[in-house]
This record gives structure tokens, C-alpha cells and sequence, in this order.
């Protein structure tokens, strides 16, 4: 239980830490570098101590590093949302929306109800996803609420993203649905953006079965580590 | 205790690891352990904070004693010492407000520039150049500054 929540909740951070990671001096003004950057590094803490935990409560002798860098594509239990590619801004803001948006009502939750070592994680990254949260939010709206250029490419970002929402509300998080949805279209309405309409969910990362862009995510990712085992420097 | 109010924090040197609230206890042995707590959790500075700590604790005669990372209860910018803040302004980062103050408003105040002291300052970006930090500028003397943010 603890191994499955804390893996699928590190997988998460660490492929969005890494897409993120990607604007890294390419970001449309130097703010917003900054900003996506500090998110990506957010996450990418996130994913050192869940899978930390992942791997000390498996007990197999497995740390961060070892499930961040030695597993296979289908070990990976990471939600489909983080691992698609950038696109345009506009695309980059609606996928952190969307799943920023998640984690803050997610995390405050499992900061009570969780495992005491995944609870402790929640706690403490409550407080950073709700800055998340709140950036992508202010850039919903101010492309939404621009130009007739951003507001086309915010709603096709955000319909583009959503057929990948309701694998987010699976299982024991389907109860955050109603929350997730009051949240997301206030913001669309201050943004003068439609709820993008329903489509049918695509769904298979959390047990693994994942989009074509994950492998290649993993080819950077774990390049070092595959090709020089061990390397320190 | 003492030892650790020597250690400057590795991106905002003028600031020790006491004054910034990181360390959280120090529990007897044996071994003894020194327990310190992140401020965000993807902070870079927390590897070479660590190692400052330990080089320390090594030159103090110290290597028996283990230094463990604690997350909970999570570190929040009110455990920043009195002298702490007034360092950071000095040195030009305006210091956080109180976390009860921050929770109370839906936006932060606005900051005190730390150059001229002026009111009038409004946010640039909420991400500065480091995770703890948000970039904003004075209206009146159209300096930038760096300024704490509050968590």
C-alpha cells in the first residue's frame, strides 16, 4: 500500500520535474524560466523523498536513485498528464493547472490520512504545490483572459490535456472530483475559457502501460546511469 | 548548539543555520543524532548544508554524531529567528511576514525595500532565485529585491 501510493506519487514529481526541466532557458521571459524552473526543483525534491519512502518501505535495499534510474518503462506508475511533452506555453500551463490543481487538494488530505511517512512528505509539500498551483492558475487566466492568439492556444492546451484527467481521480481519489472540478472552472470563468467538453478518459499509467513519450523521457533521464552504472562525481 | 551558529547558510551566507530555524533538535546517544529539517524540499543547498554541518561537527570532534533529515512538522518561515530577519534585511532581502498574518489575506502585504524603505513595492515573480525567495521591485526607488517568501 505505502510502496504503491509513495512510487506513484514519486513517479509523478520526478517525469514533471523533468518535462519542466526542459524550459530551463527556452521559457518566454526569464521569470516565467525561473518560475517553471523552481517548480521543476519543487518536484524533483518530491520525488527523492517519496521514493525514498517507496523504497525503504519495500525494503528491498532500492533508494531514490536506484528507482529513479534503474526501472523500466512499465515499472513506472506515474500518472499519463505529467509525462506529455511541453508543446507550446499555453499547453506546458494547462497540464501544470490541471494537475498542480490535484496535488494541493490531494496532499492536505493525505497529510492526515496517509502513512506516516508519506503523510509527513504531503505535509510539507502542501505548501509548495499550493504556489504551483496558484502560478498556473494566474496564467490560465491571463492567457485566457489575452490576446485572441493566447486564448486559442489556452483552450487548445487545456483540451488537449483533459482527455488525461480522469486517470487522476482513480480509485481511493475519485472523492476529489467535485472539489477538482469547482476549483478548475472558476478559474476557466475568470479566464472567459469553456470547460473543455467531456471526452473518454485515457488511462494505463498508474499500472504502467504508458504513452510512447515516457521511453524517451527515460532515455535522458537515465542515459548516465544506464551507460556508466555507479558513476560519482 | 553554538557550534551550529557559526554555519552560514550556503546561498544567503549573512544568515546562519540557527537563525534560519533548520535545525530541529539535538537527541543523546548513543549515537547522538542532530536532527535538521529542509526549507523546500528540492532545495540544492540542502546537500551542501549537509556537509557543512558535518564538516563542523568533524572539526569539533564531533564524528560520532549523526545528522538525520526530519520533515515533520514542516519548516515554516515564523522559525526564522529575530536576528535573522533583521540580517536579511541588511543584506537586502526583505523578510518574510508572519505566517498568521500571510494565511489571513488572500494576497501578501506588500514588502518593506530594503533599500530605501519605502511601502510602495509591488511582486515581480512569485519565483526568485532561489526556491525560498520571490523577486519584487519599489515603486519608489525602482529597486528590485529579493524578498523571503512566506511558507
Amino acid at each position: 500500500m505505502t510502496v504503491a501510493l509513495a512510487t506513484s506519487l514519486g513517479d509523478d514529481a520526478l517525469i514533471l520535474g523533468q518535462r519542466l526541466a526542459e524550459w530551463c532557458g527556452h521559457a518566454p521571459t526569464l521569470e516565467v524560466d525561473l518560475a517553471l524552473a523552481n517548480i521543476g526543483l519543487d518536484l524533483l525534491g518530491q520525488a527523492q523523498f517519496f521514493l525514498g519512502a517507496a523504497g525503504a518501505a519495500e525494503g528491498q535495499g532500492r533508494d531514490a536513485d536506484t528507482l529513479a534510474y534503474r526501472r523500466r518503462e512499465d515499472e513506472f506508475r506515474n500518472c499519463l498528464l505529467v509525462e506529455q511533452p511541453n508543446g507550446d506555453f499555453a499547453r506546458t500551463i494547462a497540464r501544470q493547472f490541471l494537475f498542480s490543481t490535484w496535488q494541493a487538494l490531494l496532499f492536505p488530505d493525505l497529510a492526515q490520512s496517509a502513512a506516516p511517512a508519506i503523510a509527513a512528505i504531503a505535509q510539507k509539500a502542501a505548501k509548495e504545490v499550493a504556489y504551483h498551483a496558484r502560478f498556473a492558475a494566474e496564467w490560465v487566466v491571463r492567457l485566457g483572459d489575452g490576446t485572441s492568439e493566447s486564448h486559442r492556444r489556452m483552450a487548445d492546451g487545456l483540451a488537449w490535456c483533459w482527455r488525461f484527467t480522469d486517470e487522476l481521480f482513480m480509485d481511493d481519489t475519485a472523492k476529489f472530483r467535485p472539489e477538482w472540478d469547482s476549483h478548475i472552472n472558476a478559474t476557466l470563468t475568470q479566464a472567459g475559457l469553456a470547460t473543455p467538453k467531456p471526452v473518454r478518459g485515457i488511462t494505463g499509467g498508474r499500472h504502467g502501460r504508458h504513452t510512447e513519450h515516457l521511453g524517451h523521457i527515460l532515455s535522458a533521464l537515465q542515459y548516465l546511469q544506464r551507460v556508466y552504472p555507479d558513476a560519482t562525481w | 548548539m553554538a557550534l551550529l551558529a557559526h554555519i552560514p547558510d550556503p546561498e544567503i551566507p549573512v544568515i546562519s543555520l540557527t537563525d534560519l530555524g533548520i535545525i530541529r533538535e539535538i537527541r543523546d546517544g548513543p549515537p547522538p543524532i542532530l536532527v535538521i529539517t529542509p526549507t523546500y524540499t528540492g532545495c540544492p543547498a540542502s546537500i551542501a548544508i549537509n556537509a557543512s554541518i558535518r564538516m563542523a561537527l568533524d572539526g569539533a570532534g564531533l564524528a560520532d554524531v549523526q545528522i538525520k533529515t526530519e520533515l515533520s512538522p514542516p519548516w515554516t518561515t515564523d522559525w526564522i529567528s529575530e536576528s535573522g530577519r533583521q540580517a536579511l534585511l541588511a543584506y537586502g532581502i526583505a523578510p518574510p511576514e508572519p505566517r498568521a498574518a500571510r494565511l489571513a489575506r488572500q494576497d501578501e502585504a506588500p514588502a518593506t525595500c530594503p533599500q530605501c524603505g519605502s511601502h510602495a513595492t509591488a511582486e515581480i515573480s512569485r519565483f526568485g532565485s532561489t526556491p525560498c525567495k520571490a523577486l519584487w521591485r519599489c515603486l519608489d526607488c525602482a529597486e528590485p529585491f529579493d524578498r523571503f517568501k512566506c511558507i
